[in-house]
């Protein structure tokens, strides 16, 4: 039981390791979402990738140095 | 089909894998050195026939999901798998987290093991098993992720492979880890296309008619590698700071 609780441990951290990183990009998914429900085209597409690089550069930098 | 999602699909399996079959095959040889090739050998074996198992079971179930619905999924756990390298790449090239040592993690897993030299080999033969399942899940991870939607399962297989074969061909002759591989380096690249094929899949799961559309991955990955760039020497530690 203690492996198998260690092996989905380890499966979910292949794709969240800092809380806040995932939290955020699962935002930036649900307003691409709804954007995407609104307003057909690209500006939804506009939404993820723009979402994502702030997302990321925000998220490093707010690493403690 | 393009050469320019060809090419980027067939060269992230392939780098990926070759990072996560580099960190398996460090385990299998600590096992290797402490305990003999029969434990480390059969836990890999065990761990690859689960593979297969899992592949061969939730493989054809892959088929019956609905094309967009599928590219959705996978696009969400691109980014996040992606993103996830990506940021942990970065502040590693920054000096804010000490770079991954495959000679550190050898010499720690040699040390483990022989702290339980009175256990029996199965115990040794389950730390070479789950490293073989969860690193290879992760390579399956990428390939169905890369592959998915495009008819791109056969060649993302066959880089993800000849990265796995060329590592245990190293690992075989060398009978250490490949500390030498520049494994930030990969991971910065890899964490780069993840990144980028997870948000051209995110749109085209949901409906983005993306202008270009197969070039688009090329410039988001262009994007993304800017942006890390940027981030990386935005955080970038003084020279002669502690980690």
């Amino acid at each position: 039981m203690k492996i198998l609780a260690g092996i989905a441990r380890e499966l979910i951290g292949l794709f969240v390791d800092d809380g806040m990183l995932a939290v955020a990009l699962i935002a930036v998914i649900v307003i691409a979402a709804i954007v995407a429900s609104l307003t057909p085209g690209t500006t939804a597409g506009v939404v993820i990738l723009a979402g994502s690089l702030f997302v990321l550069f925000a998220n490093v930098m707010a690493v403690p140095r | 089909m393009t050469w320019a999602i060809y090419a980027p699909a067939v060269s992230a399996a392939f780098l990926a894998s070759l990072v996560e079959a580099i960190e398996a095959l460090t385990i299998v040889l600590a096992v290797a050195t402490v305990r003999g090739w029969r434990p480390a050998g059969l836990g890999a074996a065990a761990g690859l026939a689960s593979l297969a198992l899992i592949v061969a079971v939730l493989g054809p179930l892959l088929d019956r999901v609905p094309l967009q619905l599928l590219q959705l999924v996978i696009g969400v756990l691109l980014l996040l798998f992606g993103m996830r390298w990506l940021r942990k790449a970065i502040l590693r090239a920054a000096g804010v987290i000490p770079l991954h040592d495959e000679a550190a993690a050898f010499a720690a897993g040699t040390a483990e093991l022989r702290e339980h030299r009175s256990r029996l080999d199965w115990l040794a033969g389950l730390a070479s098993f789950k490293a073989v399942l969860l690193e290879g899940l992760e390579v399956v991870f990428i390939v169905i992720a890369v592959g998915a939607g495009r008819g791109l399962f056969l060649p993302a297989s066959a880089g993800a492979l000849g990265a796995c074969g060329l590592v245990a061909i190293a690992g075989f002759i060398l009978h250490r880890p490949l500390a030498r591989v520049p494994e930030n380096a990969l991971k910065f690249a890899v964490g780069v296309m993840l990144s980028a094929f997870g948000v051209f899949w995110t749109g085209e799961g949901l409906g983005v008619a993306w202008p270009g559309a197969d070039l688009a991955i090329v410039g988001f990955a262009g994007l993304f590698l800017l942006v890390a760039a940027l981030a990386a020497v935005a955080v970038r530690r003084p020279v002669g700071a502690a980690p």
